[in-house]
């Protein structure tokens, strides 16, 4: 058994409306930030799973985001273990 | 008389109105602390308005893994009446007894003010001593009232008149088709995000929430007199 550190993003679906996206989105631009052409505001977790393996560690968060982490009538998941991005 | 069980969970803030907008209609309410598992033989199940979990993770997400929603979701699954308010509606949603998901409202701000709704559908066992289309004042208050579905999941909810209160004059939240409540493919499990308990009194600014209880008492007559009905419909109209 060894540790894996897993990061969860969570995102609200590209189709939905994100007002909280859109309000960060025109603060930046009243503090002149013009470049700015979207942003999507989500959560970010960070989960320390013991595991035997990584994909073990990767395939149990994964169980975690469908059951209670994310909304798959909201939100879209990805995952990364330990700095590196899940395949 | 019915039994009417009111689940409280840590956070539920408007349990104590919605026991006595219950006992008001007659029923015989109680309170079911989220850790029993024992509905005690209620005849309705009422999840109640409040921040269940401080509203953690997502609204209504970590509540709808209390000990109590085994039992809730036993009673819903056997055709037992359940009525979530607000965030009892959040809960109802996120533990896929009804469709669809609440999200932030589209302006962001809290809201706590009056809005109106129309009565969509009076078939449900909250509604059926109201008369389709009627248009109704009750109060809002919340912050993640947005309800969301997918384009198909909406036709089907239109389709399926499982659209049982509409916002009209404004949608305060963006709601998808202006959807202020829902009802199940069994319709016995409803979903309202106004606060019917909220105005259940003119002492309270008025009386449209009061029949939502009422017709929990009134259900029996009713399922019969529409049985009756859907064998001969020229013979009984009710």
């Amino acid at each position: 058994m060894s540790a894996f550190r897993i990061e969860v993003r969570v995102m609200p679906r590209a189709a939905l409306l994100d007002p909280q996206g859109q309000a960060v989105e025109h603060a930046l631009h009243a503090l002149g930030f013009g470049e700015v052409a979207r942003v999507r505001m989500g959560k970010h977790l960070v989960l320390e799973v013991k595991a035997a393996s990584r994909d073990e560690a990767l395939a149990r968060a994964r169980v975690m985001c469908d059951r209670l982490l994310a909304n798959p009538v909201t939100e879209d998941y990805d995952l990364a273990v330990d700095g590196g991005a899940a395949r | 008389m019915k039994r009417v069980a009111v689940i409280v969970f840590p956070g539920s803030n408007c349990d104590a109105e919605t026991l006595a907008a219950a006992r008001a209609a007659g029923s015989d309410a109680y309170f079911v602390w989220h850790r029993d598992t024992d509905l005690r033989q209620a005849d309705v199940v009422i999840l109640p308005g409040g921040f269940s979990y401080g509203d953690y993770l997502r609204s209504g997400a970590i509540a709808r893994f209390s000990n109590i929603m085994g039992a809730v979701t036993e009673h819903a699954r056997a055709g037992g009446a359940v009525l979530g308010i607000c965030n009892g509606f959040q809960i109802l949603c996120e533990g896929g007894l009804l469709p669809g998901g609440l999200m932030r409202n589209a302006r962001l701000r809290f809201l706590s003010r009056p809005v109106w709704v129309r009565v969509e559908q009076t078939d449900t066992p909250f509604t059926c001593l109201y008369e389709k289309g009627e248009v109704l004042e009750i109060p809002v208050a919340h912050g993640d009232g947005r309800y969301v579905v997918d384009a198909r999941t909406a036709a089907e909810l239109e389709a399926t008149d499982s659209v049982v209160w509409r916002y009209v004059r404004d949608n305060p939240n963006g709601s998808v088709n202006e959807i202020a409540g829902v009802t199940n493919a069994g319709r016995n499990v409803v979903g309202i995000m106004p606060h019917p308990e909220r105005r259940d009194a003119p002492a309270l600014g008025g009386q449209d929430g009061a029949r939502v209880f009422h017709s929990m008492e009134a259900r029996h007559a009713t399922q019969h007199a529409a049985d009756v009905r859907a064998v001969d419909d020229r013979h009984l109209r009710v």
